[in-house]
């Protein structure tokens, strides 16, 4: 190896180290548009469309993309078993998709954590509750836990986002509980102790914050589980109630036509793997960003 | 400059070559900050049946030395961008790490700071010492067993019979490394490298371990290097000590002059923090400020801004080894006041 | 060891009580009374109450319980509400296929992502690394039922080559295989890889580095043993996912397992088989850990031996 080879070695280890330095900064800004991109279209798109999910157009059903349609319109992305524009119905379906997976977040995030503090802090017979729970929750995979629930509680909005938020709160209240009692022995949390602050004061204040990274890396990536949930469920039948267009049940529309109507079916899959794919490269993203050593979850 | 270098001084004395040479070793790492220069210019020799003890402040370069020799560079991170390591006419720098490899365990071996997670978890230590045996010798399991029971009750198992068929966490620290050292000794190899093999064990322990390994090298008849960022726990077995700082030897000679007449101010602001055990009462003078960052190394001299003799020139001019007036000849420092330095004795 | 076995009986147990328990409570959250649903809408309220006292639900809602528990630990979840048979006899008729598809799925999902994890920690930030990594996230976030529709539209509706439904012959277990395996090939593949990364930074790899042994037997035995323990754990948690994913597949395909069973009976609200279902799944999957539970005991000598 001569002198000029070595350092090339060397420049070249070091363009690595930049190129992966830069990467997690595309990953990271590269999804957030797509999601963003999703939200105004959810937003807009039903609306510039009049979207109506109970009207009808028998004279232009199961058209493939990209046909004109009555009024004149293209269907980019062609038109269902009852004449509607996939797009639209699409981007209706995002609307659901995301409205769930965002409430969903918040409710099991919030209660998660909650959980999650009080029991790392407390520790003792309270941890060992929580976490029994907890264990007890982990024996039903969490699909089949919304299933039951679902099927109990009935088709609806809310329902589902019921259902989800209990299906994955335990994520939450692991991931913060031992964040707390990685970060319990801290100097910083023993100071604040010495320094008389009571047990709220410690939890918010002091812990939480140390917490936060964790918790939003596994926010992300539930958020595309919980988005996946969601689609399951409805293509089961158990989750949004009929006339409700949901990404799951245009999939599940489609199933009856997928000869004949390819892309009933398939768009709305590639719609929602985009989606979810979006929150996954960005929740890795997040990890690599925040602590490169944090994994599953 | 080259009358300067240790190993030209002393290339004119001894009789036979040395097992080792390392000759103006220059290794880097990239990491995302920047490249960072690890090693800068290190050169020693070691001969058969000799001791050297290198020494120095954690980041100074004492155990990327040790992984140059090895070819345990993290990769792709860390790597050799000058200088040689001469062993037994092969140059290891040039040499394809596979190749490096295969003198490890018989030619080289190496044993760790920590001998817990040195060792590996879920095998049973006598089959971790009968590793070499088997995979390099093609001993068969029975034999190579055998052997490694005779090689743990020669570092001082006790009940070893038993013991082999135990796992590394049911065994104490200082077993551990006697673990660790039965198994480098196991291919009779010419040179030991210690890093830091006392560090994680108990003071009562440290000694224990060091005599151990004087006494295997007395049998042997090996070559070791032996890094240690503790002055005291070397002092009985090594012959030569080279000091490390900001990955440069900045002293080096046998251990007397360089312990009892340090030429470097580092060096002598290391021996005065050490605590004596003779004189009780006395104040420790800590050496001012920290460990430098290899990011961004102050221009010159890597110590002159903790250095109580620093002149403009220390600020301006990085010092070479060279050998203060009217010393020794194997006595060299790299201060341009060694001479000032040495009067304060 | 034996502590260690205890503990982990003990947990099974009582979680397993607790997933009793909690199917207990939610189906007696149904709105509909069973009794009605039984005897259907033309009963006269008299039959219904006959049926209710026949069925214990006139009974303390504790006594209801306990006599559920005794049931459920001998397997008797009584007759269906919409076929005169017995749960046991519905649940018995499709779990060796449900079984069947999660080994099937499994072993192919181990076959599949073991090399693939393996190439890519060893080739870390290269080409290749990145390529399984990219697809494995891309798999990872297909929708199962989905991915289990456009297989049938490709390998059967256009293709013709594999069977779309049922389970008639091996070839109807092809596709349902693959999609119940590809998200969890997704998984293990990231799991595998980045449990050998963090192995291959430990004290004991540079050890067997240092002892000259070649690259080849740095990774085999000594970082697979190692890395092999975290990686276990995630395919007994993952396990559950699978089963989920199996009722979601098993609808897709029609196949005849206790996923389609427990689906088809939440259509037609017959609660004793979903109950039954439910808990058979939740047993299956906790019986599952506790065997992953003691195989860590085995394998980690520091669990077994302490």
């Amino acid at each position: 190896m001569t002198t000029a080879a070595r350092a090339g070695a060397a420049a070249r280890t070091m363009r690595r180290a930049r190129r992966a330095r830069r990467g997690v900064r595309l990953r990271i800004v590269i999804p957030l548009i797509i999601v963003a991109l999703y939200v105004v279209g959810a937003i807009l798109v039903p609306i510039l469309y009049h979207f109506d999910p109970l009207h009808t157009e028998l004279l232009y059903r199961l058209k493939p993309p990209g046909t004109t349609v009555a009024d004149g319109k293209t269907a980019i992305f062609g038109t269902d078993q009852v004449g509607q524009d996939m797009f639209a119905q699409m981007m209706m379906g995002a609307r659901v998709s995301l409205t769930v997976g965002a409430l969903t977040l918040l409710f099991a995030g919030v209660f998660g954590v909650l959980v999650g503090l009080l029991s790392g802090h407390f520790g003792g017979w309270i941890d060992m509750a929580l976490m029994r729970i907890a264990d007890i929750q982990l024996a039903f995979p969490s699909i089949l836990l919304a299933i039951l629930l679902a099927s109990v509680l009935g088709q609806g909005l809310t329902n589902i986002i019921i259902v989800l938020s209990i299906a994955s709160w335990v994520v939450f209240a692991r991931v913060t509980r031992s964040q707390v009692l990685a970060l319990k022995n801290r100097e910083y949390v023993d100071a604040a102790r010495t320094l008389g602050a009571g047990h709220l004061h410690l939890m918010f204040r002091t812990q939480l914050p140390g917490c936060l990274a964790p918790i939003l890396v596994v926010a992300t990536v539930e958020f595309g589980h919980v988005i996946l949930a969601e689609a399951a469920l409805s293509f089961l039948g158990v989750g949004v109630p009929l006339g409700v267009p949901s990404l799951g049940s245009s999939i599940q529309a489609g199933t009856a036509y997928l000869t004949t109507a390819w892309w009933i079916s398939t768009l709305p899959g590639i719609a929602l793997a985009i989606l979810v794919l979006a929150t996954g490269i960005l929740g890795d993203a997040l990890r690599d960003r925040f602590d490169p050593r944090l994994r599953s979850a | 400059m080259s009358q300067s270098t240790p190993v030209a001084l002393e290339k004119s004395v001894p009789p036979d070559a040395p097992l080792l040479s390392v000759q103006n070793l220059q290794v880097e790492f990239s990491t995302s900050a920047g490249v960072v220069r690890a090693l800068d210019g290190v050169s020693f020799d070691v001969r058969r049946g000799e001791t050297i003890a290198i020494l120095g402040e954690s980041g100074s370069g004492k155990s990327v030395t040790a992984q140059a020799i090895m070819a345990l560079l993290p990769r792709p991170a860390g790597s050799i961008v000058g200088g040689s390591i001469r062993y037994a006419d092969r140059d290891l720098v040039t040499l394809p790490a596979k190749d490096v490899r295969r003198l490890c365990g018989t030619e080289i071996a190496m044993i760790f700071q920590d001998p817990l997670s040195s060792l590996n978890p879920v095998f049973r230590v006598g089959w971790q010492i009968a590793e070499p045996f088997r995979r390099r010798l093609g001993i068969d399991k029975r034999q190579a067993l055998a052997k490694a029971l005779e090689l743990l009750d020669r570092v001082g198992i006790p009940d070893a019979e038993r013991r082999i068929r135990d796992y590394p966490h049911q065994f104490s620290g200082g077993q551990r490394q006697r673990i660790m050292i039965a198994m480098a000794i196991a291919l009779e190899p010419k040179l030991l490298i210690a890093d830091e093999p006392t560090t994680a064990l108990d003071v009562t322990v440290q000694s224990q371990v060091m005599k151990l390994l004087a006494n295997l090298q007395a049998e042997t008849g090996m070559g070791m290097i032996l890094i240690s960022h503790d002055l005291g726990v070397v002092a009985d077995v090594a012959k030569r000590a080279a000091i490390m700082y900001a990955g440069r030897i900045v002293e080096a000679g046998t251990i007397r002059e360089v312990y009892d007449h340090p030429a470097h101010p580092y060096t002598r602001g290391l021996l005065e923090s050490i605590p004596s055990t003779t004189v009780i009462g006395e104040r420790l003078t800590p050496i001012p400020g920290g460990p430098p960052n290899l990011l961004a190394l102050p221009t010159g001299c890597a110590f002159h801004p903790r250095c109580p003799h620093a002149i403009d020139r220390c600020r301006d001019e990085i010092p070479q080894l060279r050998r203060p007036d009217g010393w020794e000849p194997t006595h060299v420092a790299a201060c341009f006041r060694s001479e000032e330095v040495l009067a304060h004795d | 060891m034996l502590g260690y076995v205890a503990r982990r009986l003990l947990l099974a147990v009582f979680v397993l009580w607790g997933a009793v328990t909690v199917v207990f409570i939610v189906v007696r959250l149904v709105p509909a009374d069973p009794a009605v649903l039984i005897a259907g809408e033309t009963a006269t309220p008299e039959q219904i109450a006959a049926l209710r006292a026949e069925m214990g639900l006139d009974r303390p809602l504790l006594l209801q319980y306990l006599g559920y528990l005794g049931k459920a630990v001998t397997g008797n979840f009584g007759n269906s509400y919409t076929q005169n048979v017995p749960v046991t006899q519905l649940i018995g008729q499709v779990l060796p296929n449900t079984v069947l598809l999660a080994v099937l799925a499994c072993v192919f999902a181990v076959i599949v992502s073991f090399p693939l994890g393996l190439l890519a920690a060893l080739r870390v930030n290269r080409f290749s690394d990145r390529a399984v990594t990219t697809l494995s996230l891309l798999t990872q976030s297909l929708p199962g039922f989905w991915v289990g529709i456009v297989l049938m539209l490709v390998f059967s509706r256009k293709l013709n080559w594999l069977p779309s439904a049922g389970l008639d012959s091996p070839a109807s277990l092809v596709l349902p295989t693959i999609t119940l395996a590809l998200p969890f090939i997704a998984i293990l593949v990231r799991m595998t890889r980045s449990g050998l990364l963090e192995v291959m930074g430990e004290g004991y790899i540079v050890t067997a580095r240092s002892k000259g042994l070649p690259e080849r037997t740095v990774i085999f035995p000594h970082a697979i043993r190692n890395a092999t323990i975290p990686i276990i754990t995630i395919v007994g948690l993952e396990f559950g996912t699978l089963l989920g994913g199996a009722v979601i597949t098993e609808t897709v395909f029609s196949f005849p397992g206790i996923g389609r069973l427990l689906v088809t009976s939440i259509q037609v609200r017959d609660y004793a088989v979903v109950q039954a279902c439910v808990l058979v799944i939740a047993v299956a999957f906790v019986l599952v850990n506790l065997i992953i539970d003691l195989l860590y005991g085995y394998l980690d000598p520091r669990v077994r031996l302490s």
